[in-house]
């Protein structure tokens, strides 16, 4: 037997003839229908999301207990016997609770301090899957073990959310994390080092070759620019040039070249420029 | 089959009002209410709005067959779970349901920041005909305002939350 209170959720009930159903319920919350009339009947909620059926006795209440119409929506309740229809709606409206968050970070990776470089956006439901689409309070942070962390607080319009923060300053593997209420979901976003922030590179002799090797690569905030990195060392010499790109490995970028004397050599990755040595031996 | 549906977007972001065919849904597309920092090109409005409106035909075929391999074209995770429930409840009640919807007034609502997803608002006007076991129940006049979540497939953007909402 339900109580009165099982049926709190349920708004006042719609009338239609004979036929009483509530204007509005919470989902999965318990609900009653009565049909007038005599002998039997069959009840019909239909809908894209859910459909129940059921056989009752006209004139007497029909309950339906919790957890029985739980996905939000509008429904045509139809009360059909051999002689009369009945027709009335009912429309089931999310839970208040969220229970779930869909929650999509980008990017995954992405080099420090970049400027907006992360989004967040989180879609709220509740335990049936229904989107709640009630505003209420998604806060977005962004936690690093270098850097003080990022908070933003979002208000949700029509169920969904959305946050963009900025990369930290320094490399590392942080956690994005969207919750509201007890309800959290975290992503991992890895920030790499951004592009080399000055190159500078010395010059030794090596039998009749000239030995290059950068200084350990940098980015402009003090982290290692990742191995892999090509660094392109050029000589110039008379009306020639030699070009030669070199990968980064542990950090500094090494070379042998011929060594010419009065041949000018320079020293360059993506678009910055590094030092130029005029080879004199 | 798929039921052809023409909108004839004057702009992406201004009012649109669909040149309709008879037995066609009308379609009018608000100034879209965007929030978001990313721009929604006209292009992308009008593929989820069209990918949009052919997944109501979707919807109908499924429904009215009880066939919910017809889903996979146009819906995916939540909606398409819930969809293809109804007609599993629907297959073992007897039950088959025909919508037709006759108007649809679409506001695109939120283009996620990373394009992931397009959420829109469709304030639509369909028929729902309930039948069991081929015999006539009754048909229903709705009225209703549809909160729709879209994410883009390899091919088309696919509805994933489908949601009515009282007003």
């Amino acid at each position: 037997m339900l109580g009165g209170g099982a049926l709190a959720a349920a708004s006042a009930l719609a009338q239609n003839g004979d036929l009483s159903v509530p204007k509005n319920l919470e989902a999965g919350s318990a609900f009653s229908i009565q049909a007038g009339g005599n002998g039997k009947g069959t009840i019909y909620i239909v809908g894209p999301s859910q459909v129940i059926k059921r056989d009752v006795q006209l004139g007497e209440t029909a309950w339906f207990p919790a957890g029985s119409l739980y996905n939000a929506g509008h429904y045509v309740v139809i009360v059909a016997s051999a002689s009369t229809s009945q027709t009335g709606s009912v429309d089931v409206l999310p839970a208040k609770k969220p229970a779930d968050l869909t929650f999509i970070a980008k990017p995954s990776r992405l080099p420090v301090a970049t400027h907006d470089g992360i989004t967040g956006t989180a879609y709220v439901f509740d335990s049936y899957q229904n989107l709640i689409t009630t505003p209420m309070s998604v806060s977005f942070e962004l936690s690093s073990p270098s850097s003080p962390g990022q908070t933003r607080t979002v208000e949700t319009r029509n169920g969904a959310a959305w946050a963009q923060l900025d990369s930290t300053l320094h490399e590392a593997k942080d956690q994005f994390v969207a919750h509201t209420g007890d309800i959290s979901s975290t992503r991992v976003v890895g920030q790499v080092p951004g592009d080399p922030c000055s190159l500078k590179m010395n010059a030794k002799t090596a039998g009749n070759k000239v030995q290059l090797q950068t200084d350990p690569v940098r980015d402009c905030n003090g982290n290692a620019v990742p191995d892999g990195t090509i660094v392109t060392f050029t000589e110039s010499y008379d009306d020639q040039k030699s070009t030669v790109d070199v990968p980064l490995k542990q950090g500094v970028a090494e070379v042998e070249m011929p060594a010419r004397r009065g041949a000018t050599i320079s020293v360059a990755s993506g678009v910055v420029l590094g030092n130029q040595i005029r080879w004199a031996q | 089959m798929k039921m052809l549906k023409s909108i004839v977007l004057i702009s992406a972001i201004g009012t649109a009002i669909s040149a309709h065919a008879e037995g066609q849904p009308s379609v009018r597309m608000e100034p879209s209410n965007l929030q978001g920092p990313r721009q929604l090109q006209e292009q992308t409005a009008r593929a989820a709005i069209r990918d949009y409106l052919d997944s109501w035909a979707t919807l109908s075929n499924a429904l009215q067959q009880n066939r919910p391999d017809l889903l996979d074209r146009d819906f995916v995770g939540a909606a398409r779970d819930k969809l293809a429930n109804t007609i599993k409840a629907q297959n073992a009640t007897g039950i088959r349901s025909i919508y037709h919807d006759r108007s649809h007034d679409v506001q695109i609502l939120f283009y996620s920041p990373e394009g992931l997803s397009i959420e829109l608002a469709d304030t639509v006007e369909y028929d729902v005909q309930v039948l069991d076991h081929d015999k006539s129940i009754g048909t229903e006049q709705v009225h209703i305002r549809y909160i729709v979540v879209l994410t883009p497939t390899e091919t088309r953007w696919r509805v994933r939350i489908f949601q009515s909402q009282a007003e």
